[in-house]
C-alpha cells in the first residue's frame, strides 16, 4: 500500500481520509512494514466498506489485513440499525463462523514424544479431513434444524462433550436469534454429511508446544507454562456456511438497487438491517454460527476420544473458542453515547477487554483469550483481549498470519512431499490427504505471524501470552 | 479448426487469499466451459477424471456476470453434497437463462488426491466480456 494515502496517527495506526462517498475515515492499524506489504486492494476495500450506509466511526483493518473480496480479510466495521445501517452478506464471509478453539491437555512434551506418530496417525483417522470427506454424522431435517438452533449446546446433548465446555465458548456455545427456516434445503443438504468434519485450504489440527511465554501473570491465570501441550482446531461452518454466503450474496446484489444502495463493489451486497431481507439474513447466518460452534465442538470430542485411547491420562479441558467471520449485535460506546452496533469481522477476532460482560466469570480481570493461528512450520499465538482495543476497533483483533504469496505461486515453488519432510526434520508431523494441499499451505507462503501479532500488541489491540509451535499438524 | 480464431483455455490467476480463474473462449458458452474447467483444477487434475456420469444444471440470473457465478457455484454445490468432480462440460445460454450439463465421477481421494476445496465463487474480479479479438472472457475470484 503507499504510505503517500495515509496519515500516521501513530507508528501503528494509519489514517484514510475520507474523500468521495466515503461516509467515515479508514484505519490501518499496522507497523509500517506490514502496511507497505498491504496490496493497494487492501486500500480499495477498506476505502468501498467506508461507503456503505449507516457505518459508524470508521473502516477498520487488521495487522494481518490482505485482499479479500468486499471487505479485506482482516477487515472491521460495525452499522447503526437506527441510522439506515446495513448487514452485508460479503462483510461476513463464505465460511461463516469459521474459528479457532485451543484445549489444555494436561500432558508436556516429554508426555507426547514416545507416542507421537501413533496418536498423529489416530487423529488424522479420527478426524475427517480434506476435500470429499464426510463425518460419521448424518443429520436428518429434524436433526439440523436442531443443530442449526443449538450450536454447541446441542452437540453436547448428543454426547459430543462436556457442559462445562460452553462457558469458554463465545456465546456460551449458542448463538441467539438463529432461524434455520431460512437456510435453503441446498444448504441443509450440503452440511447432512460434513458435521465433524475439518474441511481443507488454512483448517487445521494441530497439536502444539507453549514455547514461550511473555506475561507470567496472564500466562498463571490462564494456566499454561512453558512446555504445556495444547491442541488446537480451526474450521468453520463447512458447505452449509459457504451456502448461505452464496445464495444471500446474490439476493442482496439483486435488491440493492430496491434499497437504493450503491454499491462500489458487487462483492459489498448488503440488505437495511430492518428489511425483510436483512432479517432473513441474519437468521441464516446466525444458524451458521452455530453450524461451526456444534462443528468445532464434535472436532474436539474426536480429538479427546484419540487422545483417549494413547493418552488415557490426558484432561483436555475447553481453553476458549473464537470465532472470525461474524456479525454480532454489541453494545459499544460511541463518543459519550452507548449503542447497539452490528459488528462485522471479516477473518477477524472478537478480542474483548478485561471486564466486559460477554467474557466468563473466571476471565473478567485478564480479557477474553485471542488465538492467533500461525503455519504449520511457524507458531501460533496466544493474546488477551485489552480495555484499550474496546476503544479502538469494537474489541477486534487479528486472526491469523495472512497469506503473502498466491496458491499457484506456492505450488509452483514448493513440492508438498519435501514440505513434508523438512517439517519431520524440525520434529513437526504433517498427516493430509493431499501433497499439493500442503505446498499450498506451505510456511513460506504466509507473512511472519510474529510480525502481526507484535504489530496487534503495540498498536494495543491484544497483549501477547504465549507463543505455541506446532508438533503434528492434521491438515485437510 | 479455423486458424484466424482464437483457441479456448482456461487459466488462473493471482488473488492474496483465494484464487482467480478464467476462462477464454470462442464465444461466451465456451468460456463459461473453459472456466468450469478452472474452477476443477484448483481442486484436481481435470485430466485425472473419468467423465462417466452426467449432471445438468439450470440457472438463472439478471445479467451475465451474475449468470456466471451461479453456474460455478451450482457446480461448487454439486461437488460438495455428492462429492462429485467433473472434467468435461456443455452450456447452452438462452438470454438470461443457463442450461448446463457436466461429465465427471465421484471424487476418489486416492486417485484424484484432492487439493483444496472451492467454498464458493465470489463477485470480486468477476468479467463476461467480448474481447478486441472477438474470443469471449469468464473469470471471477473463488474462495477456498
Amino acid at each position: 500500500m503507499d504510505l503517500s494515502l495515509l496519515t500516521p496517527a501513530s507508528e501503528n495506526e494509519w489514517h484514510i481520509l475520507p474523500t468521495g462517498k466515503m461516509r467515515v475515515p479508514g484505519i490501518v492499524y499496522a507497523s509500517e512494514n506490514l502496511v507497505r506489504e498491504m496490496d493497494h486492494k487492501v486500500y480499495e476495500q477498506i476505502t468501498n466498506v467506508a461507503t456503505l450506509p449507516g457505518i459508524v466511526q470508521a473502516s477498520y483493518a487488521m495487522p494481518d489485513a490482505h485482499w479479500g473480496y468486499g471487505f479485506p480479510i482482516g477487515g472491521v466495521a460495525a452499522f447503526d440499525a437506527d441510522r439506515g445501517g446495513v448487514v452485508s452478506a460479503g462483510g461476513v464471509g463464505f465460511d461463516i463462523s469459521c474459528g479457532v478453539r485451543a484445549l489444555y491437555t494436561g500432558l508436556k512434551k516429554r508426555d507426547i514424544e514416545p507416542f507421537k506418530q501413533t496418536l498423529a496417525d489416530l487423529l488424522y483417522q479420527n478426524v475427517p479431513a480434506g476435500v470429499g470427506s464426510t463425518g460419521r454424522l448424518h443429520l436428518d431435517t429434524k436433526g439440523m434444524n436442531a443443530m442449526l438452533s443449538g450450536g454447541a449446546q446441542w452437540a453436547i446433548k448428543q454426547g459430543y462433550g462436556r457442559p462445562e465446555d460452553l462457558n469458554r465458548i463465545e456465546e456460551q456455545g449458542r448463538m441467539q436469534g438463529a432461524l434455520p427456516e431460512y437456510v435453503s434445503d441446498q444448504a441443509k443438504k450440503r452440511q447432512q454429511d460434513e458435521m465433524g468434519t475439518l474441511g481443507s485450504g488454512n483448517h487445521y489440527l494441530e497439536i502444539q508446544e507453549v514455547v514461550e511465554t511473555f506475561h507470567d501473570p496472564l500466562a498463571q491465570q490462564l494456566g499454561i507454562q512453558t512446555g504445556d501441550i495444547l491442541v488446537s482446531i480451526h474450521c468453520g461452518s463447512r458447505g452449509l456456511g459457504h451456502q448461505i454466503g452464496t445464495e444471500f450474496l446474490k439476493k442482496m446484489v439483486i435488491a440493492a438497487g430496491q434499497y437504493g444502495i450503491t454499491l462500489p463493489d458487487r462483492e459489498l451486497a448488503c440488505a437495511p438491517i430492518d428489511s425483510p431481507l436483512g432479517q432473513e439474513y441474519l437468521g441464516a447466518m446466525r444458524a451458521a454460527i452455530n453450524c461451526a460452534l456444534a462443528n468445532r465442538q464434535i472436532v474436539t470430542h474426536l480429538v479427546r476420544q484419540a487422545f483417549a485411547e494413547i493418552l488415557p491420562h490426558a484432561d483436555l479441558s475447553l481453553m476458549y473458542d473464537v470465532s472470525h467471520n461474524t456479525c454480532k449485535v454489541e453494545e459499544h460506546r460511541v463518543g459519550n453515547q452507548s449503542r447497539r452496533l452490528f459488528v462485522h469481522r471479516k477473518g477477524a477476532t472478537r478480542a474483548f477487554g478485561p471486564g466486559h460482560p460477554d467474557i466468563p466469570p473466571d476471565l473478567q480481570t485478564i480479557g477474553q483469550p485471542v488465538l492467533i493461528g500461525g503455519t504449520m512450520g511457524t507458531a501460533s499465538y496466544l493474546l488477551v483481549g485489552t480495555a484499550e482495543s474496546m476503544n479502538m476497533a469494537y474489541g477486534s483483533a487479528c486472526h491469523g498470519a495472512g497469506r503473502s504469496m498466491s496458491r499457484h505461486q506456492a505450488t509452483r515453488q514448493w513440492k508438498g512431499g519435501k514440505v513434508i519432510d523438512d517439517l519431520a526434520k524440525e520434529g513437526i508431523l504433517i498427516r493430509s490427504p493431499s501433497k499439493r494441499g500442503v505446498a499450498e499451505e506451505a510456511p513460506g507462503a504466509y507473512k511472519d505471524v510474529t510480525a502481526v501479532v507484535d504489530a496487534a500488541e503495540a498498536a494495543q489491540l491484544a497483549r501477547k501470552v504465549a507463543k505455541m509451535r506446532p508438533l503434528i499438524c492434521i491438515k485437510g | 479448426m479455423d486458424a484466424e480464431k482464437p483457441s479456448s483455455w482456461w487459466e488462473h490467476f493471482p488473488h492474496d487469499a483465494d484464487m482467480g480463474i478464467r476462462g477464454i473462449g470462442h464465444s461466451k458458452v465456451e468460456a463459461f466451459e473453459q472456466a468450469a474447467l478452472a474452477l476443477t483444477a484448483i481442486t484436481i487434475n481435470p485430466d485425472t477424471i473419468h467423465p462417466n456420469l452426467k449432471r445438468t444444471f439450470s440457472c438463472e440470473a439478471p445479467d451475465d456476470e451474475l449468470l456466471f457465478v451461479d453456474w460455478l457455484n451450482a457446480l461448487v454445490c454439486e461437488m460438495d453434497t455428492d462429492k462429485m468432480v467433473f472434467t468435461r462440460f456443455h452450456v447452452m445460454i438462452n438470454d438470461h437463462h443457463l442450461e448446463g450439463t457436466a461429465w465427471g465421477e465421484p471424487i476418489h481421494r486416492h486417485r484424484h488426491e484432492p487439493a483444496v476445496e472451492v467454498k464458493g465463487a465470489t463477485y470480486t474480479e468477476l468479467s463476461v466480456r467480448q474481447l478486441p479479438n472477438g474470443s469471449w472472457l469468464a473469470q471471477c475470484v473463488v474462495d477456498v
